[in-house]
């Protein structure tokens, strides 16, 4: 029998050796060919390895497929736990360490009428001892409700059983189990196992003795839930019917946000050089860049994070397009060198994937708490511009306008990302180098030519002009001082610095104007305006929905695009929600102190519930932190 | 090209005194001449009086933030390797706040031409002691005398297993002129030790190589392939006992001139090198070491292949052989459906 769906959300979960996050990236490129929209929430622990079979060390991959799927979805309908220890974590959630604690609808990670599959060889008594079970009965233990459709499945065996003629080794017998448990997930899903198999060839292409294994697998994972009529009803996912007609791919934040900047780099005319240093959840950036010589692409790995933005800063000196990536602790590392690029006025993209702090903090989690760490953040007076990315995809979009935005005003910019972006994957309209916006250099006139100082821009946009070594004629002597506003030279005259200070100020501040306009989305008519900044779009999305209200959604953060103020003066409620205890909503009410905002935030290490958004918006607001 | 055309029309602002004056001037002359043009020149410093230099020379230049030099300097050489690439730093913006990037730009051997002004104080913040300051030093930050050991550069460039060491005397112009041009001709990490004389903080810190009688029996100028002599006379030299260094005279105990080692800068082993640097080297206030002469000159010049032709040749190479090279080609290399 068959259920049909708007979207389903598909968790998979499992030691961190067995494979969750290639197993559901690949279920959701199965999926996204198949004509789904997707988005992906990878959930995986710090460690590297932590012992095996233990809470600790559950991996998790969350997707949400179907047609309007804006989020990972709060909880699965679907989840596959390869072990005990990968059902107890989802089952109870964030409790998941609190002895008895019993399945709770707010905080497991599946619904209450979720279809639960399970490798039944991963629950004898020494898994459940491992995973801190206290009885021989984990369903009962754990408090599931009837409603949970529990699927025993004897995965591993029947894994060592497709594979036994294989000539495979023990071990990686054992490690295919993901593979079968995807052909079952396949099967249930209503996913042709055709197209399965071509996405598996097409993945394994370069090692083509992996075809075989786990085409075999994978077939017979699918074959066991159609032949066993497992007694479960298949689901019928509905196709994005309302996507511009175009070539589709699913891709990572981190990935896209590498891939803006190589495209920027072209249509600009100049070479792409990255300093970085090693940073989870940054260093995709780096090593998806350090892939790409082909594309002409410089990486050189630091020795520290402040040698990665210096490097940066000598290749802009000298006339490439200069980026440095890191993550939250990195960008304090940074701050005293990005204010050097901000008063040599040299172009600069700093991208800051967020991650839970501060110190070291969480380094895996999500988070929103950057914000004003990348407005403020730097001694003197120090404006640089804030952009902030809110979908996996539209990471490449927000990297190429940093890049264009830098080049054209000769400044710094930062791009917040963050773990749930850069990690999770959205489905993306690949775009033509011809459909990208042009980008303009700042470029000496010839008439400064042997008269030239780091001091002349134009009058208009304030824009300091880029003569870079090597040009004959334009030498000059950039400075991290104070310079002269005529003669580009050392000063500490007390009126200069004024001006100095105005000059980099009103040169960021004027730009406003020439961004795009804010847009309202949702019902525009309503009293109520939610407010979000950066990856909360899409939750905050499916919240606006759910409450019949407006929202306004920020990717241009320092400046402010020009309308904001004019569009939130139209509202009555004004409900900055953020990842963080208020930055948004803090920097919001110095720059409007006319209006009132009320703040809705969390600050988990996770995405937002869209349910407790909705939650905490109709019952007033009273107090949410 | 001459020196007049590598001077600025800045005010050269160095107290009056000064050793960054005849540095200044040394540079200058050194740049005429090695003949690169004045456009294909960036001179990077950070922070200190030394780093004050970029603004006296009518080249590219960047006087960026403190201890930061050698990377912001290996930015612009790796990604511009045509230009010639000078860094300005001294013994606090180079060993103290920027010690990591010194040793990793050495390391990678970037082709930069460092010149370390060592005047063992920090002069712009008017006199606290710094990391090449000898132990027991008395500054306005160690007013009882530090209990710090103090670096020797050269050990720090030959741990980081620089290519290139030289050292000189802001007091001796055509040492100085022919180790900065000799910094320019050797391919990867230059490092010229400039000791520099602080009129104001630290007065007579070089005292004993800088008055010129003094200087011929303390110092000794190496020259690959010469056997090391010194002295006023000419007479003295070193040779080696045993695993050590020892200064002899011509004539005694039957020692000739051809007893005496012969000078080789290209010796990939670091160890007579770092031997001929850590002599006369003072670690202590007070207490000069005078059994040895402090070695000038360049002691140390090593092929590498350099970290900047290296990126540069990898990149290079994979395009040659890669299918794709714009980003309309690139993505065509994406799993990719249409809708």
């Amino acid at each position: 029998m068959k259920t049909d769906k708007q979207n389903v959300v598909v968790r998979f979960c499992g030691d961190s050796g067995d494979g969750m996050q290639l197993t559901g990236n690949m279920f959701s490129s199965i999926s996204a060919i198949l004509g789904n929209q997707i988005s992906t929430l990878p959930d995986f622990p710090a460690e590297i390895r932590a012992p095996q079979g233990t809470l600790g060390g559950v991996s998790g991959f969350q997707v949400n497929l179907g047609s309007g799927v804006y989020t990972p979805g709060d909880k699965a309908d679907v989840v596959v736990a390869m072990n005990a220890a990968a059902l107890k974590v989802c089952a109870l959630g964030s409790k998941f360490s609190h002895a008895g604690a019993l399945y709770n609808e707010q905080d497991a990670y599946f619904e209450r009428n979720a279809i639960v599959i399970i490798d039944s060889d991963s629950f004898s008594a020494k898994d459940l001892e491992k995973a801190l079970y206290v009885t021989d009965n984990p369903f009962t233990e754990l408090g599931l409700p009837e409603s949970v459709q529990i699927v025993p499945i004897p995965i591993t065996s029947l894994t060592k059983e497709s594979l036994k003629d294989s000539g495979m080794d023990a071990k990686s017998i054992l490690k295919s189990r993901n593979m079968f448990a995807l052909g079952v997930i396949c099967w249930l899903l209503d996913r042709p196992i055709d197209k399965a198999i071509m996405f598996l060839e097409g993945k394994f292409r370069k090692k083509p003795q992996l075809i075989a294994p786990n085409v075999k697998c994978l077939t017979d994972g699918f074959n066991y839930g159609n032949n066993f009529h497992l007694s479960v009803n298949t689901v019928n996912i509905e196709k994005a019917e309302d996507l511009p007609h175009g070539s589709y791919t699913s891709i990572a934040g981190n990935k896209a946000t590498a891939w803006g900047l190589i495209a920027a780099a072209e249509k600009a005319g100049r070479r792409l050089f990255l300093g970085s240093y090693p940073i989870t959840p940054a260093t995709d950036i780096m090593q998806e860049l350090a892939l790409r010589k082909d594309m002409g692409v410089m990486v050189v790995q630091a020795e520290d994070e402040i040698s990665a933005v210096c490097l940066a800063i000598g290749a802009s000196f000298a006339g490439d397009l200069a980026v440095s990536s890191t993550s939250g602790p990195g960008l304090s590392l940074k701050s005293e060198a990005i204010g050097l690029a901000v008063m040599a006025e040299l172009p600069l993209v700093v991208v800051d994937v967020q991650r839970g702090g501060p110190s070291t903090g969480l380094p895996t989690k999500t988070e929103q708490t950057d914000l004003l760490q990348a407005i403020y953040g730097r001694n003197g007076e120090c404006p640089v511009v804030v952009l902030a990315a809110s979908t996996s995809a539209n990471c490449f979009h927000f990297a190429y306008e940093a890049a264009r935005l830098a080049l054209e005003n000769m400044t710094p910019v930062i791009l917040l990302t963050d773990t749930y972006l850069a990690n999770g994957t959205s489905l993306w309209q690949i775009p033509k180098l011809s459909e990208l916006g042009e980008i303009h250099l700042s470029l000496p006139p010839e008439q400064f030519k042997g008269k030239f100082n780091p001091a002349l821009r134009d009058t208009e946009s304030l824009v300091r002009y880029w003569a870079t070594p090597g040009m004959e004629g334009f030498e000059h002597r950039n400075i991290g001082l104070e310079r002269d506003a005529e003669r580009g030279t050392i000063s500490t005259n007390p009126e200069n610095h004024q001006l100095m200070v105005n000059t980099r100020k009103d040169k960021i501040s004027k730009l406003a104007e020439r961004l795009p306009k804010l847009q309202i989305q949702g019902n525009a008519e309503s009293d109520t305006l939610l407010i979000g900044w950066g990856s909360t779009e899409g939750h905050l999305h499916v919240a606006a929905d759910k409450l019949h209200c407006a929202l306004a959604h920020f990717n241009y953060i320092h400046p402010l695009p020009g309308n904001a103020h004019e569009l939130l003066s139209r509202y009555k409620r004004l409900i900055v929600c953020e990842l963080n205890t208020g930055q948004f909503a803090t920097y919001l009410r110095s720059q409007m102190p006319d209006l009132k905002f009320e703040q809705y935030n969390e600050t988990t290490g996770q995405p937002f519930s869209v349910e407790r958004i909705v939650e905490a918006v109709n019952s007033g607001m009273s107090d949410n932190r | 090209m001459e020196a007049q055309d590598f001077k600025s029309d800045q005010y050269v602002r160095f107290c009056p005194g000064c050793g960054d004056h005849a540095i200044t001037m040394a540079l200058q002359k050194a740049m005429a001449q090695i003949g690169v043009p004045t456009h294909q020149v960036a001179v990077i410093s950070g922070i200190g009086c030394s780093s004050r230099m970029p603004h006296y020379l009518n080249t590219y230049g960047f006087n960026t933030i403190h201890g930061r030099g050698a990377a912001i300097a290996t930015g612009v050489k790796t990604s511009h390797p045509e230009l010639t690439v000078w860094q300005m730093t001294g013994d606090g913006d180079c060993l103290a706040i920027g010690g990591n990037h010194f040793i990793h730009s050495l390391r990678r051997n970037v082709d930069l031409n460092i010149c370390l002004f060592n005047n063992r104080i920090y002069g712009l913040t008017k006199g606290q002691y710094s990391p090449t300051s000898p132990k027991g030093f008395v500054s306005k930050s160690s007013p009882f005398g530090t209990v710090e050991r103090p670096f020797i550069p050269a050990e720090l460039v030959m741990g980081a297993r620089g290519t290139f060491f030289a050292r000189t005397l802001d007091a001796d112009l055509p040492t100085t002129v022919a180790c900065l041009v000799a910094a320019h001709q050797h391919k990867g990490a230059s490092v010229v030790e400039c000791l520099v004389n602080c009129v104001i903080f630290n007065n007579g810190t070089h005292a004993w190589i800088a008055d010129r009688e003094l200087r011929a029996e303390h110092s000794i100028v190496l020259e690959h392939g010469k056997p090391m002599v010194f002295g006023k006379n000419r007479d003295r030299g070193l040779v080696l006992d045993g695993w050590n260094l020892k200064a002899v005279r011509i004539g005694e105990d039957g020692i000739k001139e051809t007893d005496l080692l012969v000078h080789d800068v290209t010796t990939k082993d670091p160890t007579l090198h770092l031997k001929l640097a850590l002599m006369g080297q003072p670690t202590e206030a007070g207490k000069q070491p005078d059994d040895l002469p402090i070695a000038l000159g360049v002691i140390r010049s090593v092929d590498e292949e350099t970290y900047d032709a290296a990126v540069n040749r990898q990149i290079e190479e994979v395009r040659a052989t890669a299918k794709q090279h714009t980003f309309d080609q690139l993505t065509q290399t994406l799993e990719q459906w249409e809708m």
